[in-house]
């Protein structure tokens, strides 16, 4: 008799504990459709202004004061060659830091110092870097408002994100490998560019990516620095028909980027360059999904290849 | 260092003598005044609990501890013909592993092709020529009774090898480089027992070819495969002889508990 008046307690209790199960889940769900229907509506509505501006011209056109004409070709081209001197400035730098902490530094109290300072800087905000790239690269190494400039900037910017990749890569490696490579009598440096760097190939990669893909949507620091936001020409070629054939006067050359061209059509009173600038904006928006999507795929699919 | 002719005429029969050895885990004092010998081109092994100290003497041999700041050795490991102190702070680490290699607990391939992992002691040493790297890895592979079982896919990666095949090419990559002893870290544990049967069958076999010290926390496999045992208990070597003495006949009441079962 009393059991089942026990039985029937215990029921209502879940009954009740159930229903607050319950309106959490309305509540979370409520929260996360929040953010995903806010950046779908947003993605929609500019794939709906910007995909009839979307066309062959629009990539091969500069910037005009008609904005049926008007095109991103000196924004794309900046954005690439800015990003080619991201690339080449963090890459090297980025991995040869996470390298040096994470094996070869001596762990001591001012190694600590160093680490924690280099995760914090990650979330150090961008213009910060953009003042710091305007005063050291522009005035005092007078690298000017070039792309030279720019590059450098955004590299300090994604350099923590690449050492911290870089170092995560390099700690997921099991000890036994190291220690199979050291008992053969190989060096430390014959262990990490035989061993520790190529297996931590795929999650440093992965680093960059994410590094570039936060870097080409950047504003805040270019615009301090000084790019054109009407530019109507495009920097010199890499390649020339004499020797040595890579031509460098590029780097300095002034430029703008797919950013920036956007801010500068938003701007406009005409409704016409918002169409412009949604169609840009488009463009940037699979840039950098295409980027993270690519990271996605080398951290699936080339650390198959590897399992401890 | 100076050495009296007698100990050179002792020495044709011992590959390393330990003389003195204590080891310190930046204050804990780990290993404490071992003294033993390993007599050239015979099994010894090493038995006792797990903590009392036979893994740490064994990484001594080819200065593993180096790569981990605080550690502190003392005493000497004399390796022989040439006498050298290997753990004297003048020997560099790297040419002791160079003549001393090891193979680990559990099978530690590199993420590269079966080829590519018998081949790295090679290549570090700075080897380049196919040939002579076709033929050595071939030689060790036979050593290492793999070679029939590779020889047509070399090329593949070595982690789609089983475990007890793991193992015997991490024992290829330690003899392609012809060491002149072989460490080994209990080397059956992380494998089954038809496995831990070959790497046996294996060990027995090498002996012909270099030293062999190996760590063991199974008291059956050091009967089996070794010709001398040390008995270690807390950091210190309890007992240390023949294999068949150590194992029949104990002298030390406290070895003799640990063989029969009684405690361990």
């Amino acid at each position: 008799m009393s059991n089942t008046d026990k039985l029937h307690e215990i029921r209502a209790i879940i009954v009740r504990h159930k229903r607050w199960d319950l309106m959490f889940m309305a509540v979370g769900m409520f929260a996360l459709m929040i953010a995903v229907l806010t950046f779908t509506v947003l993605f929609a509505q500019m794939i709906i202004d910007g995909m009839p501006r979307l066309s062959w011209d629009f990539f091969t056109s500069f910037p005009s004061r008609r904005p049926g004409s008007a095109g991103i070709l000196s924004a794309w081209v900046g954005t690439s060659l800015v990003m080619l001197v991201t690339i080449v400035a963090a890459v090297p730098m980025g991995i040869g830091a996470g390298v040096y902490l994470e094996e070869y530094a001596p762990k001591n109290l001012v190694t600590e110092i160093i680490e924690v300072n280099v995760t914090n800087l990650a979330g150090v905000p961008s213009i910060i870097y953009g003042l710091l790239a305007l005063g050291l690269f522009v005035y005092q190494l007078g690298f000017g408002q070039s792309i030279l400039s720019a590059g450098l900037a955004l590299a300090l910017l994604i350099l923590p994100v690449v050492i911290v990749t870089t170092r995560e890569a390099i700690r997921a490696i099991p000890v036994a490998i190291r220690e199979g490579a050291y008992a053969l009598g190989a060096t430390k440096w014959q262990t990490v560019s035989d061993h520790l760097i190529p297996y931590a190939a795929a999650g440093i990669l992965t680093g960059i990516i994410i590094g570039l893909a936060r870097a080409i949507g950047e504003t805040a620091p270019i615009i301090t620095i000084g790019a054109m936001t009407f530019i109507a020409f495009l920097p010199p070629s890499l390649v020339q028909t004499e020797f040595p054939f890579l031509s460098f006067e590029w780097l300095t050359s002034p430029f703008t980027v797919m950013p920036i061209q956007m801010f500068n059509w938003v701007s406009r009173p005409e409704e016409a360059f918002q169409l412009n600038a949604a169609a840009a904006g488009l463009v940037l928006v699979v840039m950098t999904l295409a980027m993270n999507g690519l990271a996605i795929y080398l951290r699936y699919h080339m650390r198959k290849k590897i399992k401890w | 260092m100076h050495e009296s002719t007698d100990v050179h005429a002792t020495s044709t029969q011992y590959k390393s003598e330990v003389r003195d050895l204590s080891f310190y885990y930046g204050e804990f004092n780990a290993l404490k005044n071992i003294n033993m010998v390993l007599h050239e081109k015979q099994v010894t092994a090493l038995i006792g609990p797990s903590g009392c100290g036979k893994s740490t003497f064994l990484r001594c041999f080819n200065r593993m501890h180096d790569l981990y700041p605080g550690n502190r050795y003392m005493g000497e490991i004399i390796l022989h013909p040439d006498d050298v102190n290997i753990l004297a702070s003048n020997v560099d680490p790297i040419e002791v592993r160079m003549r001393i290699s090891m193979v680990f607990q559990k099978p530690n391939p590199f993420p590269k092709s079966i080829y590519e992992n018998v081949a790295y002691g090679l290549r570090v040493r700075g080897v380049r020529q196919r040939a002579v790297l076709d033929e050595k890895v071939e030689e060790a592979l036979r050593d290492a009774a793999l070679w029939d079982e590779v020889k047509d896919r070399l090329n593949q990666l070595a982690f789609n090898l089983s475990g007890g095949q793991q193992q015997r090419l991490c024992i290829a990559r330690a003899l392609a480089t012809d060491p002149e002893i072989l460490l080994f870290d209990e080397p059956t544990s992380a494998l089954d027992p038809i496995a831990t049967a070959s790497i046996e069958e294996l060990i027995t076999d090498l002996k012909d070819k270099v030293t062999i010290l190996i760590v063991t926390h199974n008291m059956q496999q050091a009967a089996r495969v070794s010709d001398y045992t040390a008995y270690m208990y807390l950091g210190e070597l309890i007992e240390f002889g023949i294999t068949d003495t150590i194992f029949i006949k104990p002298k030390n009441k406290q070895t003799e508990d640990y063989i029969t079962g009684r405690f361990g």
